[in-house]
């Protein structure tokens, strides 16, 4: 007999009696972070707008303020420092003029040339030229798109129409409420977020997949009784499974949000915020949106 | 599915052993693996920069500049050769890779397209009007210029990478125009950099006799001369062969426009080709050295000696030795290689430090083994018995998709190591959906195996369709970027496959054997 019962079985709860209101909050969110990405923007790392980056570890006591002062002088192009993690540890960003192009790969070499008096350790340096940011992007969004085309045909074969186009404006609203997400809180997008935001698809889908499927075998069960009902059913059926998945994730990755280093840690967070909104999601948004595009005759494939 | 095949636990069993075998040596220390016997696997999955370390430099190779160079030549070329057929010109220039000229006599059209013709393979050229002549190289031409240029950039930053002496670098071409360096504990790039700057310098200059071997060795020389050493020929003593060689009259390796292996009464040559600025030289040079011997040096050491026999004009010549044809080409592409053919522009650059890299594996390590260990002990919680042979699967997991990386050579990087913490979140994934699964059908009052196999039944074709679609956003990834973020695709996708098998096999062939010991009359789930 198992130890620990977090989930009764056999709940009942009426999902869709709150889908309008739920459809409704998810529609808010998602113009909301429409419009924060638009208007207010991400914060794009190196990898996208091309650029330098250093973190040096300061073996002595610094003056964030002095050190700012100091690079401003260098007259490199907009400068910006950050401690991460503690104290003595500095995050130098350069974004790169326009129009010294040749002399850019010579930027991280002039900052250490004028830190050379100090006692510092360089834990990492990064370059990426204007051309390469570019195509960068032009690569993010287009391995973003082919996904989730992928994933829209493959449901369209497994199932009905209309369930591949429930599954990809879930998907969808995802991808935007994560951007969004990035944007109100400025936390770094580079290319590792990039990956995230592709796993996110992959996590949220494969959450979306497992309930249509119950969707359609409870279809093929209960023909006597209403869509939403049939739908409710089956998101009482599989909700200790989409519960216990999610927990099992989220503490494997809060595991790595606190011991693993700050390297991946906004790549961490993208993730974690995607399981979250993954799962809600597959409950609230993909589940209630079938029962808008439900074919007239209830057939199935 | 409540009989599982005699194959399907053979396979199970195989499986097992092949991934404690191969994954075993990644637990082990560096000195335990030297001392294990040489049959056993010694490989380790191999440490991304990001882990290890190092530098990761994008290098564009800058070919329009060399392609404008071949037609600057080819086009000096051309020009001559019209004078030496007598046929008159007049508004010569080059425009965007094309040549314009008018031709001033129609009679001398056909002469033209006879010169013409003899560049067929590589040049195209129309009529723009009446007169005006339009000569352009092709895009099978440019394109061999554009692979031949990135090719002899790759084996020039080879050398030079050598010589710097780096651990295991790798260089690989990228696309059209560009090379991947990758160069595991080089931290700190600047000298590199400024190494792959240079040009390096390839000079032919004449062998001063007049010195004896023993002169050399001792140390005599005489004004005019430089001393210098054979890169391959070593004297009886084992040390290399000394040459003197005269000042004067040096060719610069700039001057040379083209060197390739080919066949000279039956044995391996290299055939170079100057420019014509070259060409004139070193036919002037020859005819005044026949008999003596020509050092062909590169980084201020000889790497060959051939006898001047007769004068050559015209540009070309050939290098005759004991050459394999192997040797031959090589040896050609080092005077191709001489100089980089065309400037580099490092386009990215990505470095980590020893530290950074060691801490990234210190708490990847460490969030890894927390991550999997909260995992098994809440499955134990939750689902208790069959929660154990779900853990037993996910070890089992974790050790095939381990071994598989091995094999494979797949860069393990720190998004990697996320990557397998998150396959083993999504990993129970399966076994959750058929516990679950086997949880509703309890209720249905079937036997226990009636129970577990509709369990396993219902709950198979989900997991099918669920890991597809995971499987599309991850090989997605493949396409995206460079090192970290495709480590971490690798592992997800290697990761997403051996879940489903080990979800599918090893817990059912877990659980069934267990119902056949146990045989109980319900079951708790």
């Amino acid at each position: 007999m198992p130890i620990l019962r977090i989930f009764k079985s056999g709940t009942n709860i009426k999902f869709m009696k709150i889908k309008k209101l739920t459809l409704i909050i998810s529609s808010i969110l998602f113009f909301l972070s429409l419009a924060l990405i638009f208007f207010k923007g991400l914060n794009l790392g190196i990898d996208f707008t091309g650029g330098s980056l250093i973190e040096a570890r300061f073996k002595e006591n610094i003056d964030l303020s002095n050190l700012r002062i100091q690079m401003n002088k260098l007259n490199l192009g907009e400068i910006q420092l950050q401690t991460i993690g503690s104290e003595n540890d500095i995050v130098i960003r350069v974004q790169e003029k326009k129009s010294n192009e040749n002399k850019q790969t010579e930027t991280i070499q002039i900052i250490k040339n004028s830190l050379s008096d100090k006692s510092i350790e360089y834990r990492r340096t990064e370059f990426v030229g204007p051309k390469v940011g570019g195509e960068l992007v032009k690569a993010g969004i287009l391995a973003i798109i082919f996904s989730l085309f992928g994933i829209l045909i493959y449901i369209w074969l497994r199932f009905q129409w209309n369930f591949a186009l429930g599954a990809i404006i879930a998907l969808i609203h995802d991808v935007i409420l994560t951007l969004g997400f990035f944007s109100i809180f400025q936390f770094e997008f580079n290319l590792a977020t990039v990956a995230a935001v592709l796993t996110i698809a992959g996590y949220s889908i494969n959450d979306t997949v497992v309930i249509y499927d119950r969707i359609r075998e409870s279809m093929r069960k209960y023909k006597q009784i209403s869509f939403d009902e049939v739908i409710n059913i089956s998101l009482n059926g599989t909700l200790s499974r989409t519960l216990m998945t999610s927990l099992t994730t989220l503490m494997a990755l809060l595991a790595l949000f606190i011991f693993g280093g700050i390297v991946i840690s906004s790549f961490i967070i993208a993730l974690i915020w995607g399981v979250l909104i993954g799962t809600y999601s597959s409950l609230y948004v993909a589940s209630p949106i079938l029962t808008y595009l439900k074919q007239e005759k209830r057939q199935i494939n | 599915m409540v009989q599982f095949k005699k194959w399907q636990l053979f396979l199970v069993i195989l499986f097992s052993l092949f991934a404690i075998i191969f994954s075993l040596p990644n637990f082990l220390s560096k000195e335990t693996l030297k001392k294990i016997p040489s049959f056993l696997p010694s490989e380790q999955v191999v440490l991304g920069l990001d882990l290890q370390g190092g530098s990761y430099l994008l290098i564009e190779v800058d070919t329009e500049s060399v392609v404008l160079e071949n037609f600057e030549s080819f086009s000096d070329g051309l020009r001559l050769s019209l004078r030496k057929n007598k046929i008159p010109y007049t508004k010569f220039n080059i425009k965007n890779n094309n040549i314009f000229f008018n031709i001033k006599n129609d009679n001398k059209k056909e002469e033209l397209s006879k010169i013409l013709s003899k560049y067929s393979q590589e040049i195209s050229f129309e009529y723009i009007n009446d007169k005006l002549m339009k000569i352009f190289f092709n895009n099978q031409k440019i394109k061999s210029i554009q692979d031949n240029s990135v090719l002899q950039s790759i084996e020039v930053i080879r050398r030079r990478i050598d010589e710097y002496g780096t651990k295991e670098p790798t260089i690989q071409r990228q696309g059209l125009n560009r090379i991947l360096l990758e160069l595991p504990g080089i931290t700190d790039p600047e000298r590199l950099k400024k190494l792959l700057g240079k040009t390096a310098k390839l000079t032919l200059q004449i062998i001063d006799d007049d010195l004896s071997w023993n002169d050399l060795k001792s140390g005599k020389t005489k004004p005019g001369v430089v001393i210098y050493e054979s890169d391959n020929v070593l004297d009886p003593s084992g040390s290399p062969v000394l040459y003197a060689v005269k000042k004067r009259n040096a060719i610069s390796g700039d001057l040379l426009i083209n060197a390739f292996p080919t066949l000279d009464k039956g044995s391996p040559v290299v055939s170079f080709e100057f420019n014509n600025k070259g060409g004139r030289k070193f036919g002037k040079i020859t005819s005044e050295n026949i008999g003596k011997k020509l050092a062909i040096i590169l980084d201020n050491k000889i790497i060959s000696s051939p006898n001047i026999r007769e004068p050559i004009t015209g540009g070309k010549g050939i290098i005759t030795g004991q050459f394999t044809f192997q040797e031959a080409t090589d040896l050609s592409m080092l005077l191709r290689a001489g100089a980089l053919p065309a400037p580099l522009n490092i386009i990215e650059e990505r470095t980590v430090g020893p530290t950074l890299g060691a801490d990234s594996i210190k708490s990847g390590k460490f969030a890894s083994i927390l991550g999997f260990t909260l995992i098994i002990i809440f499955m134990f919680l939750i689902y208790g018995i069959f929660g154990i042979f779900a853990n037993i699967a996910l070890v089992f997991n974790l050790l095939i998709l381990l071994a598989i990386l091995t094999l494979i050579k797949a860069t393990l990087t720190l998004p990697g190591m996320a990557g397998i913490v998150l396959t083993i979140g999504m990993a129970v994934d399966a076994n959750v959906l058929i516990f679950e699964r086997i949880k509703e059908e309890i209720k249905h009052g079937l036997s226990p195996i009636a129970t577990i196999d509709t369990g396993y039944k219902e709950a198979f074709k989900t997991i099918v369709d669920a890991n597809i679609t995971t499987l599309i956003a991850a090989i997605m990834l493949f396409g995206l970027g460079s090192g970290p973020v495709k480590g971490f695709a690798v592992t997800l996708s290697i990761g997403i496959l051996t879940s489903m098998f080990t979800a599918i096999m090893f817990t059912r062939i877990l659980i069934l054997i267990w119902l056949r010991k146990k045989s109980p009359e319900r079951i708790n789930l």
